[in-house]
């Protein structure tokens, strides 16, 4: 579908649908965690499209998260290679993004790539202050796991270890 | 002082105490005492640099002289810096930073709890994004002050060492002027007196807990609010300033 666009730039924008472009955007991969997409992280908020001008809202999962620079400009080119030319991207902080925005099946995705997924809601402040009940090593499953930091390869991870496998693995932290 | 002029100098007030925590962290950037907290140091800088620049991005929005958060960031001078004094002291050794960080991180805690019900809806929402970060912070800080408070000898003596140090500055993150009463009235922020019994509480049962002492030194010193510093900015400000300064016209 993606690349019918791609061949038809000149097309008129007035087929374009909102449903067309939210699947466009939908293809794409956050930059630092690459099998998950921007739209299963809860990053992508909406579009706005009235067939001349599109508003696409995004909010960052922490509010220095250095990646928002590159999924916006992921999102310009995305729109580009639509024919799209009027582009605002809009960043908002209310309501403030949580890990309970992301998808089951992104969840799946994470824990196959190696990072543990969050296992609570975030309504539950025993996760803010003590180890995830549930917490299992991506790579054994193994629920003998023990945190080595709080902060890990990136503002949303923190770094554990499995005491069984050995192996180290990024925590996705609940906020 | 109209009210958008209030609303200006607070959002200094905030994103400069930020900005300036959070460069001073970044100073362990490579220097952390161990892998781990090298991490988790430049991690916490990166969450108050992003504080910063999106406080600082509304205030150049309020004040509407068309300049941006980097010209509010690179192009002041020390004295129109309103960063508290606590946030621009050196980072010593590592327990004199876990000091500092913990002074500071029980205030922001408290302060940023209550700017959630801020009139001010940016204000609101940078706020209520801004606690879920500031609870990590302040939960990593109390750890490493009963760990090096209850620790051996030598680093229950540095970490008393550096609260002893810092304990003059505290009275400045208190401090209240003409701006805070007209926000205060328009429901935008809060009374820092209300703020100081819960911060006073906090940070008597953490050091209680750790066997440390609370600091009895009765000198206080303050000025943040009319931007009187102690020299360490200046030196701090040399240092972030000079690439942009040098080179005005240079893009990422």
């Amino acid at each position: 579908m993606n690349s019918v666009f791609r061949n038809n730039t000149t097309m008129n924008l007035t087929q374009l649908s909102k449903e067309d472009i939210l699947l466009a955007l939908s293809e794409i991969p956050d930059p630092e965690i690459p099998v998950i997409t921007i739209e299963e992280l809860g990053i992508l908020r909406d579009v706005k499209w009235d067939c001349i001008t599109c508003t696409i809202v995004i909010t960052p999962t922490y509010t220095g998260c250095p990646a928002m620079k590159v999924i916006e400009d992921d999102i310009r080119i995305k729109l580009k290679s639509l024919g799209i030319e009027n582009i605002i991207v809009e960043l908002v902080y209310s309501p403030a993004w949580t890990t309970d925005w992301i998808s089951d099946t992104a969840k799946e995705k994470l824990e196959k790539y190696g990072i543990a997924p969050p296992e609570h809601s975030s309504v539950d402040k025993g996760t803010l202050l003590g180890k995830p009940r549930d917490l299992r090593c991506p790579h054994c499953s193994s629920k003998n796991v023990q945190m080595i930091s709080q902060f890990g390869s990136t503002a949303c991870k923190a770094l554990y270890r499995c005491l069984d496998c050995r192996e180290p693995f990024d925590y996705f932290k609940c906020i | 002082m109209t009210l958008e002029q209030a609303k200006f100098e607070y959002l200094l007030r905030l994103g400069d105490s930020s900005l300036i925590i959070g460069h001073r962290l970044s100073e362990w950037c490579g220097h952390g005492p161990i892998l781990e907290e090298d991490i988790a140091l430049i991690n916490i800088a990166l969450d108050f640099v992003g504080n910063a620049t999106s406080l600082l991005t509304y205030a150049a929005q309020v004040e509407g002289k068309g300049r941006t958060e980097d010209d509010l960031a690179y192009l002041r001078n020390e004295r129109d810096y309103r960063n508290l004094l606590l946030t621009e002291q050196p980072n010593g050794d590592y327990a004199m930073t876990i000091a500092r960080q913990f002074l500071y991180d029980v205030y922001t805690y408290f302060l940023y709890e209550e700017l959630k019900n801020s009139k001010d809806e940016t204000i609101a929402a940078i706020a209520v994004k801004s606690h879920k970060e500031i609870t990590y912070h302040l939960r990593h800080t109390t750890e490493w002050m009963y760990r090096l408070g209850d620790g051996t000898e030598e680093s229950h003596q540095r970490l008393q060492n550096g609260l002893n140090e810092l304990w003059m500055f505290t009275s400045d993150l208190f401090d209240m002027d003409e701006v805070d009463a007209i926000l205060i009235k328009a429901g935008i922020a809060p009374d820092l007196n209300k703020i100081k019994e819960a911060w006073e509480k906090r940070v008597k049962e953490v050091v209680a807990e750790a066997t440390l002492q609370l600091p009895t030194s009765i000198a206080k010193q303050k000025g943040s609010r009319e931007g009187k510093h102690t020299e360490h900015l200046g030196y701090l400000l040399a240092e972030m300033q000079y690439l942009p300064r040098t080179y005005p016209t240079a893009k990422w």
